[in-house]
């Protein structure tokens, strides 16, 4: 191979370039995050494991059924009615965003724009 | 073969007969629908067709149809009336002040006769409807152009006749607020966040990039309530709300005690805030 002395080490340091996000970011990946559970609250809308994967679209079928359909209907959880509501419903348990809403999407690193208007408790 | 041009145009002729004449045989045969059908299926069509029947139309059949009777009179007896319906819609529903004029934002507002009623011109008005100031607001139309200048749905007729935004869809293109005859629309040119005095921890605020307007307190009716203005000038009754396809409701039966008036209905959009002047 002609060159071979400048092509390799070209190579090489091309590779480390290219995969400067691997090593830049090693074990700084964190811990998986562990919202903070309200306390008084044992049941949520839906059993935990679905409530964690599907509560953004139980959001848009709330806003949906709520606001074009105007079915304000109200369910049912232990005895007490609830409304359809992120506001007057999750944050009334979920009583802190940051504890709770922002761990796990800062660590997927999604930004959902509910809060451009909707309006997270005072903490 | 001898290629001559006479042969080829007999050829390519046949073809192009037996291309448009065949596909549209076999469509025939095959699918049974017409063009013409076939166009009516898709979603946006079919509500046209359905919405409007041409002019003199009978209202959108909904539900309910809620309305409003705005009172002047009361509203000239004591000045105050007005401020206070303004400011209890503002707050409720987290309305920015902003300090500069052009971005106002506004869901209910005072304002002159001459400027809500620009039809009814007179040049010898009475003292009282010279001097003093009315309220209006969106009127919720039974055929809102608003509603149909919308690329997004984002604003549509809910089943209780209200003329609803939905905030999640609007993409702040303003074609609704070109489209009301009636100024009742407004765009937040900036984020409202830090404009809302006294933020209401129930009821969400806007971003910036969408327009919005009253929604005839659709989150106070649905669970029962009056809307906040009717409520702010609750005994003087200056403000009346129900619902106006129910004969026996209230605004139904002051409706019929009254002269009312609308404003501009010969734009043919068919309010539902009726004004007793």
């Amino acid at each position: 191979m002609y060159d071979s002395g400048k092509i390799i080490p070209g190579l090489i340091i091309f590779v480390l370039f290219i995969t400067i996000p691997i090593w830049y970011n090693r074990g700084a990946a964190g811990s998986v995050p562990k919202p903070v559970l309200p306390k008084d609250a044992k049941t949520c809308v839906l059993p935990a494991a679905e409530i964690r994967a599907e509560h953004m679209k139980l959001l848009n079928t709330w806003r949906d059924e709520v606001l074009r359909t105007g079915d304000r209907g109200t369910f049912e959880i232990e005895g007490k009615q609830y409304q359809k509501s992120l506001m007057l419903t999750c944050m009334k348990c979920h009583t802190s965003k940051k504890q709770f809403c922002d761990t796990c999407h800062t660590y997927a690193s999604v930004k959902p724009y509910c809060w451009d208007c909707h309006i997270a408790p005072v903490e | 073969m001898d290629k001559n041009r006479r042969n080829f145009l007999k050829v390519a002729g046949i073809s192009t007969l037996a291309g448009l004449g065949g596909t549209a045989v076999v469509d025939r045969l095959v699918g049974g629908t017409s063009i013409a059908q076939a166009a009516a299926e898709t979603g946006h069509t079919v509500e046209q067709a359905t919405g409007s029947q041409g002019h003199g139309a009978q209202p959108n059949p909904s539900e309910n149809r809620y309305g409003m009777i705005i009172d002047i009179r009361k509203f000239q007896q004591d000045p105050s009336l007005g401020e206070k319906a303004v400011t209890a819609c503002h707050s409720v529903h987290n309305v920015p002040q902003f300090p500069d004029k052009k971005d106002e934002i506004k869901w209910i507002w005072m304002t002159n006769f001459e400027n809500a009623f620009p039809t009814n011109a007179n040049a010898y008005r009475d003292e009282a409807t010279a001097k003093h100031q009315l309220p209006i607001l969106c009127n919720h139309c039974d055929k809102p152009p608003c509603v149909r200048a919308c690329p997004t749905k984002a604003t549509f007729r809910n089943k209780d006749g209200i003329v609803m935004m939905d905030y999640h869809r609007c993409i702040g293109c303003r074609f609704c607020m070109a489209a009301c005859p009636y100024g009742s629309r407004s765009f937040n040119w900036r984020d409202p966040e830090a404009f809302v005095k006294n933020t209401n921890h129930v009821y969400p605020r806007r971003m910036r990039g969408v327009v919005e307007k009253c929604n005839f307190c659709d989150e106070r009716v649905g669970t029962g309530k009056q809307p906040a203005c009717v409520e702010a000038c609750a005994e003087s009754k200056a403000i009346v709300f129900g619902n106006l396809n129910d004969p026996n409701s209230e605004i139904r039966k002051m409706l019929k005690e009254n002269h009312t008036i609308q404003r501009n209905p010969a734009l043919g959009t068919i309010p539902s805030v009726f004004y007793i002047v």
